[in-house]
């Protein structure tokens, strides 16, 4: 390293090794990882969500969880709120995963054809 | 890009109970199921929660497990980072608060609420092996700010204002300590980390080492930047391996990273570190002492004047400071020292990492601000005494402190309260006594390690503490008199105002202190010849009530020394108080208490 320069750099290109545990981020987004959500092909879609947060430094932290018992409708994601409000989306794929989190994490706008009410209700 | 990240404490006591095969295991468990792109496991250092350890933590998920076992890393693996169901069984929870709720948030947890983090700030959160995960965290950005915007007067004057002073035990302002070294004629100046961790039940400095090593190396080229060194030591014991190993790895990485050695960040600073391995004599972490060893010498100390701040390692200028000081100064620097002013009291700032042993609920590290109360230490942190046993005392600054009672468990604690508490702050040894101790036992037990470690060269302290372990002895034996008492205090204080360094000066406060508060107990052991806690074993008779006796034969099968006669099923069983060792065997073998010890 030759410069102040030279550390601010590192600095940078360094934070994203620490920082998924340093919590603080206003939103949860969470994976269905149980049999039914891998084998609905959950794992790709959770991959993607770690990509574009990394990338993007999208507000929130990634994580996964157990089966939530809807498992017809899997790959299944949860995005939490600083409120605890949250929004069930369901048949994600990696490409609506990415636009989710542009949409709603980025942007905040629940995406409804996407989320379970849609699916079970026909959309409100 | 890693999804998970697993950390895996591989301080020295987790390492003690496996650690490192934990981390072995998941990686070989994420391996088999194709994860190791997705899940990295990380060693880190200590979460200062060593009750609960081995402890894992998964982020980002904050959940903690404690307790964990090699074989547990399969279920961990294949149930968490597989399929998303936490082991709800492995996690740690909060047993003072009486629920087995989830810990979402660590830092709410009794232990930690109270805690403030700078010393040991990423300690259990930052790989210490990688250079990268420091820098990330702000590392090196304290001596980038120093080399190019500050003057080493201006330097000075900000760790002056922060009133830092001196973690390893007297407490001397670390700014005032910097300007005289400054101040010192010649070029050839030099700078000293103190690792020589010496007393009994404290082990901060063995954690900031191992836990976040490149802090010291920073601290120090701050020291060295400030007082116009090129040329640092550390010196630390043999017995730290982890440490050592540790420190290492992070001076390589820091000289590759041309942040260590020539030409520092490109602004023409050099500056130069060395480790040196102590043998792990107790009076090396004396100043003049651990000189000595660091010029190839025998450990022993020389009279100040000269201050090492004039003449020091090579008979040039030098400045000494200990790990836990060090690990503060670029905080300061970074944060500045306004910040640091706002923690802590009038008259000791900032926080003090205290080393939680003995009998205590939750041993471990704890750091908290200067004037948090030992209470708060002790119960709120520590959770009190195990077992529902009555606490009697806490003994502080480990040999060269004192003990404290029930009646200063309000005392806030700082360098000065301690002190005037007939007790000292130490390094930061706390380690808590029950009613299950006997004071004058303890007293001895310091005593012994006192004259084992005096190093002989002046004799208040080579022959005065041997004649006070002698007495000391003899009164647990039951052979004291009350004039010994007297003449004990008198030989303390004569030790105290003439012995050559601090570890004699200091090495009569268990005595002073014990004497003080417990004189009582001293008056049992050597008027009515009886131990109260039941500890000294000359003191100690067995015998059985045969009242309660239910003729069983448990005790005499138990006896080593078949001490115990009785006829099975229709005699009662009797101990030979001659015969018997006093070993207390037929006491834990006998089901119906009927073996009375008085």
């Amino acid at each position: 390293m030759k410069s102040l320069e030279d550390l601010k750099k590192m600095r940078e290109a360094a934070l994203n090794k620490v920082q998924m545990r340093e919590g603080g981020k206003d939103y949860r987004v969470v994976v269905g990882m149980a049999t039914c959500g891998i084998a609905a092909g959950a794992r790709p879609v959770l991959n993607r969500l770690v990509e574009e947060t990394a990338a993007n430094d999208y507000n929130c932290v990634v994580t996964q969880t157990g089966c939530i018992g809807m498992c017809i409708y899997e790959p299944i994601v949860e995005v939490f709120g600083k409120e605890g409000e949250h929004t069930t989306y369901i048949h994600v794929d990696p490409d609506k995963a990415a636009r989710i989190l542009e949409e709603h994490i980025k942007n905040g706008h629940v995406i409804e054809e996407y989320t379970v009410d849609a699916a079970v209700n026909g959309g409100k | 890009m890693f999804r998970t990240n697993v950390l895996v404490c591989a301080g020295t006591g987790c390492s003690a109970s496996n650690s490192d095969e934990i981390f072995k295991n998941l990686n070989e468990e994420l391996k088999k199921l194709g994860l190791e792109e997705e899940v990295k496991v990380i060693k880190t250092g200590c979460f200062g929660l060593c009750q609960k350890g081995p402890i894992v933590a998964v982020h980002p998920d904050n959940v903690y497990y404690a307790h964990v076992k090699p074989e547990d890393a399969e279920r961990i693996v294949a149930e968490h980072l597989y399929k998303g169901r936490v082991v709800t069984d492995l996690q740690l929870s909060d047993e003072d608060l009486k629920t087995h709720e989830k810990i979402v948030d660590i830092e709410k947890i009794k232990f930690y609420e109270k805690q403030q983090r700078i010393a040991l700030r990423n300690c259990g959160k930052i790989n210490p092996e990688d250079i990268e995960e420091y820098i990330a965290v702000d590392g090196y950005q304290a001596i980038g700010k120093v080399l190019t915007e500050m003057t080493p007067e201006q330097v000075i004057d900000e760790v002056k204002k922060s009133g830092l002073r001196g973690r390893g035990g007297a407490g001397f302002p670390t700014g005032l300590k910097w300007q005289f070294e400054k101040a010192s004629p010649g070029t050839e100046k030099y700078v000293i980390c103190n690792a020589d961790e010496g007393d009994p039940g404290a082990f901060m400095d063995r954690s900031v080492l191992e836990g976040d090593p490149h802090a010291i190396i920073e601290g120090m080229e701050i020291m060295a930047y400030a007082v116009g060194a090129k040329k640092g030591y550390i010196y630390i014991r043999a017995e730290y391996p982890i440490a050592v190993h540790r420190l290492r790895i992070a001076i390589d990485q820091a000289k590759a990273f041309g942040l260590l050695g020539d030409n520092i960040l490109g602004t023409g600073f050099n500056f130069d570190l060395e480790l040196r391995l102590g043998a792990g004599a107790f009076v090396c972490g004396e100043e003049t002492a651990l000189i000595a060893s660091i010029e190839g010498k025998r450990g022993m100390p020389t009279p100040k004047p000269p201050f090492p701040a004039v003449s020091g390692v090579w008979g040039k200028p030098t400045s000494i400071n200990n790990v836990e000081t060090l690990a503060n100064v670029a905080q300061i620097i970074w944060k500045g020292a306004d910040w640091f002013t706002s923690i802590g009291t009038e008259k000791s700032k900032g926080t003090k990492v205290f080393a939680l042993g003995g009998k205590i609920k939750n041993t471990g590290l704890v750091e908290v601000p200067m004037g948090t109360t030992l209470r708060e230490v002790i119960y709120e942190i520590g959770g009190g005494c195990p077992n529902n046993k009555a606490f009697k005392a806490v003994q502080t600054g480990g040999p060269s402190g004192g003990c404290l009672t029930e009646k200063m468990l309000d005392t806030p604690i700082d360098f000065d309260n301690l002190v005037a508490a007939g007790s000292m702050m130490g390094s930061g040894g706390m380690i808590v006594l029950d009613e299950d101790n006997c004071m004058v036992d303890v007293a001895r037990f310091y005593m012994e390690f006192i004259v084992d470690e005096s190093c002989g060269k002046c004799s208040p302290c080579r022959i005065g503490t041997k004649r006070l372990l002698e007495m000391l002895t003899k009164i647990t034996k039951g052979e004291g008199t009350l004039e010994m008492l007297d003449e004990m205090e008198k030989l303390c204080h004569e030790i105290k105002d003439t012995a050559l360094c601090g570890l004699g000066q200091t090495a009569p406060n268990p005595v002073l202190s014990t004497l003080a508060n417990f004189r009582d107990e001293y008056i049992a052991h050597v008027v009515d010849k009886k131990c109260p806690a039941h500890v000294c074993k000359d003191l100690l008779t067995y015998s059985i009530d045969p009242n309660a006796c239910k003729k069983c034969s448990m005790c005499a099968r138990g006896c080593p020394v078949n001490a115990i006669t009785g006829v099975p099923g229709k005699e009662p069983y009797v101990i030979d108080t001659d015969k018997c060792i006093k070993c207390g065997n037929c006491m834990t073998a006998c089901r119906f208490g009927a073996v009375v010890r008085k």
